[in-house]
């Protein structure tokens, strides 16, 4: 085994030993902290493009830990939709570290050890094939992730803080109720063995088996805030700080990984008598999500509020994508997933860099002025404003960057978000001579209607926040905070140039994880031949 | 056996369901704290129970999993204990500022309006 093959378990090492080093270290020496985040950071990027590299391939890599026999040990399993997920984390990470040293990693104490035991508990939540190293690592993220929420202080964020972790908490209950009853029955904890064990479950044993999973899947789903169990999110990360929700917008899409991958690999082809269990359920609680989504969005008077909402649209998207349960939605979920999660973390910092400007009460101030008008209209009029308002550099900066975030997430042309809608819905309409079910028709209607909302929903916030009343003093914005949003906006556009071999991969990792063949033979090898 | 525990799960999950649903913040940590001892106890006891049993083997016994409890489940309590731990003591200073912060132990920050 050479050094090479160790090379999977660096997403989680690395910022494990940054982390450490930087507790260590202390905020005596801020230089070497910062040098140490960047160290980590720019490795993990390195890292993850070279495993994505790698992971374009057929076969499974594995890692096994301590190098035990694959079904003691815990196995670190890396494929196509787990480099994906690394990728983006790496990339989320570097852009959020970045923007974060300008101003608001010295709000509060520890932001950057927090962070980098975030990244280690979100690599490793998408690298582990074993149940409860799963959960470990769902501790170890949503440990750093209350921090990370709570940094910075202020009665808002300890309000919506509470209420996040107290809903977390009892998710991670459920989800170890779900793993024990999963191994009382099957006997096994490895994701691969036990989809290899799904077709032999007694009749007896297998409504237990499936209740155990279902109590999993709503831990699970918690994360993913699907309706109804999502109300704590909108308020959660409008209250975060920029770079803190930045990387919490990547959080939410971990519950719809691991809804993806377990039951894909659980209930996909080889489920046996479960196979399809539970679909209608992801697919309903998508669609709910996306209508909840909706009217948040369109409800919400504030710039932050509107991401959150934006959140929860994506993922109700992503889950109804899922619950369609069909190999091309899949793929264009996919797409959609990587599209939207750096739209969304670019949303996030370029709203932290508007409010900057405004009052606090502003939004809400624009609303009213709508409605009930106030006397300034008719002095305006008078006036002679041949020119216009003046808008500052940096303000219209900003707003090209808020114009991109909606062309993104309301899904239009010409960029990635557009691309994705379409590589979902285009499998969904199938060939122009079958018949389309009901629920495919919904689907169609939830997605362009979802679409629809963001894009009311944002013009008419942008309008205000850039055009009507420009910011009353003019934020004061460092480079190190533009360029981050700048990384994040370039790389959707580069998903939309390259959209060809990125839309192959995409497909080619949705038809693994429906097939999960080539995963089980890839964890199990001989293990599998084996058994009697 | 059976019995007792599952009872004493079953008791320990109902009054940790009804505390979590009360509005105090320090209800709500109680509750959470009783519902966790009901889920440690009910991942120990998927490894099976057995009174009056060896604590891992009898001289010249052979091992299988008839003669001795599934010594995973074990494992797996002790780390749910040790996270539980962390993750209850991280809620007691969220709960202590915000009630610093908000004035009140309500768990929404604000007295219901009567």
């Amino acid at each position: 085994m050479g050094w090479m093959d160790h090379l999977v378990a660096a997403p989680v090492l690395v910022p494990m030993m940054a982390g450490a080093a930087m507790i260590l270290a202390g905020d005596r020496w801020r230089g070497a902290v910062v040098a140490l985040g960047l160290l980590s950071t720019v490795l993990l990027v390195a890292t993850a493009g070279w495993l994505l590299m790698l992971a374009d391939a057929p076969q499974v890599q594995i890692y096994r830990l301590g190098d035990w026999p694959v079904t003691f040990g815990i196995v670190l399993v890396h494929d196509r939709v787990s480099a994906l997920m690394l990728a983006l984390v790496a990339v989320l990470g570097l852009s959020a570290f970045v923007f974060s040293l300008a101003r608001w990693d010295r709000a509060g104490a520890h932001f950057h050890p927090l962070f980098q035991f975030q990244l280690m508990g979100l690599n490793g939540a998408f690298l582990t094939g074993d149940l409860f190293n799963l959960f470990v690592f769902f501790e170890v993220m949503l440990a750093a992730s209350y921090g990370l929420a709570l940094h910075g202080s202020g009665t808002a964020r300890v309000r919506a803080g509470m209420h996040y972790i107290v809903v977390n908490l009892v998710a991670s209950l459920l989800f170890l109720i779900g793993v024990s009853v999963v191994y009382g029955i099957s006997g096994t904890l490895n994701l691969a063995d036990l989809a290899a064990r799904m077709r032999d479950v007694a009749a007896a044993d297998r409504a237990l088996l499936e209740a155990g999973l279902a109590v999993m899947g709503v831990a699970f789903l918690v994360k993913a805030a699907i309706w109804p169990l999502g109300f704590w999110l909108p308020a959660t990360y409008a209250a975060a700080t920029g770079p803190a929700a930045a990387i919490l917008s990547i959080l939410s899409k971990v519950g719809a990984y691991a809804v993806l991958r377990v039951w894909m690999l659980l209930f996909g082809g080889e489920g046996g008598d479960s196979a399809g269990f539970g679909g209608p359920v992801i697919l309903a609680g998508g669609l709910l999500t996306i209508a909840f989504g909706s009217i948040a969005v369109l409800a919400t008077q504030n710039l932050s509020r509107l991401a959150g909402a934006s959140v929860l649209i994506s993922s109700g998207t992503l889950l109804a994508a899922i619950g369609a349960g069909q190999v091309a939605v899949t793929g264009g979920a996919l797409f959609y997933l990587a599209s939207s999660v750096l739209a969304l973390a670019a949303l996030f910092l370029l709203i932290e860099l508007v409010e900057r400007g405004r009052d606090p009460g502003a939004d809400v101030l624009a609303v009213t002025r709508e409605i009930f008008g106030t006397g300034d209209e008719e002095d305006g009029a008078d006036a002679p404003e041949a020119a216009g308002v003046a808008i500052p550099a940096i303000v219209a900066v900003l707003g090209l960057g808020f114009m991109a975030c909606t062309l993104l997430l309301a899904g239009l042309p010409p960029l990635s978000g557009f691309l994705a809608k379409f590589a979902m819905l285009a499998p969904l309409l199938g060939p122009a001579d079958a018949s389309i079910a009901v629920s495919r028709w919904v689907l169609v209607t939830a997605f362009i209607l979802s679409g629809l909302a963001t894009l009311v929903a944002m013009v008419r916030v942008g309008i205000d926040a850039f055009w009507a009343s420009p910011p009353a003093t003019v934020p004061r914005v460092s480079l190190l905070e533009l360029a981050p949003v700048g990384l994040l906006i370039g790389l959707s556009v580069a998903l939309t140039v390259a959209a060809a071999p990125v839309m192959d991969y995409m497909q080619a990792a949705a038809a693994s994880l429906h097939a999960p063949g080539a995963y089980l033979d890839g964890v199990l090898g001989g293990v599998r031949g084996a058994r009697p | 056996m059976e019995l007792v525990v599952s009872l004493a799960i079953g008791v320990l999950t109902g009054s940790g369901v009804w505390l979590l649903l009360r509005s105090r913040t320090f209800q709500v940590i109680i509750g959470l704290s009783l519902l966790s001892y009901a889920v440690n106890l009910f991942i120990f006891s998927t490894g099976g129970l057995r009174t009056g049993a060896a604590a891992i083997l009898e001289k010249g016994q052979e091992g299988s999993l008839a003669q001795f409890a599934d010594p995973l489940p074990q494992a797996l309590v002790l780390t749910a204990i040790v996270i539980g731990f962390a993750t209850t003591a991280l809620l007691l200073v969220v709960l202590l500022a915000a009630r610093g912060l908000t004035g009140t132990d309500h768990v929404d920050g604000r007295e219901r309006d009567r």
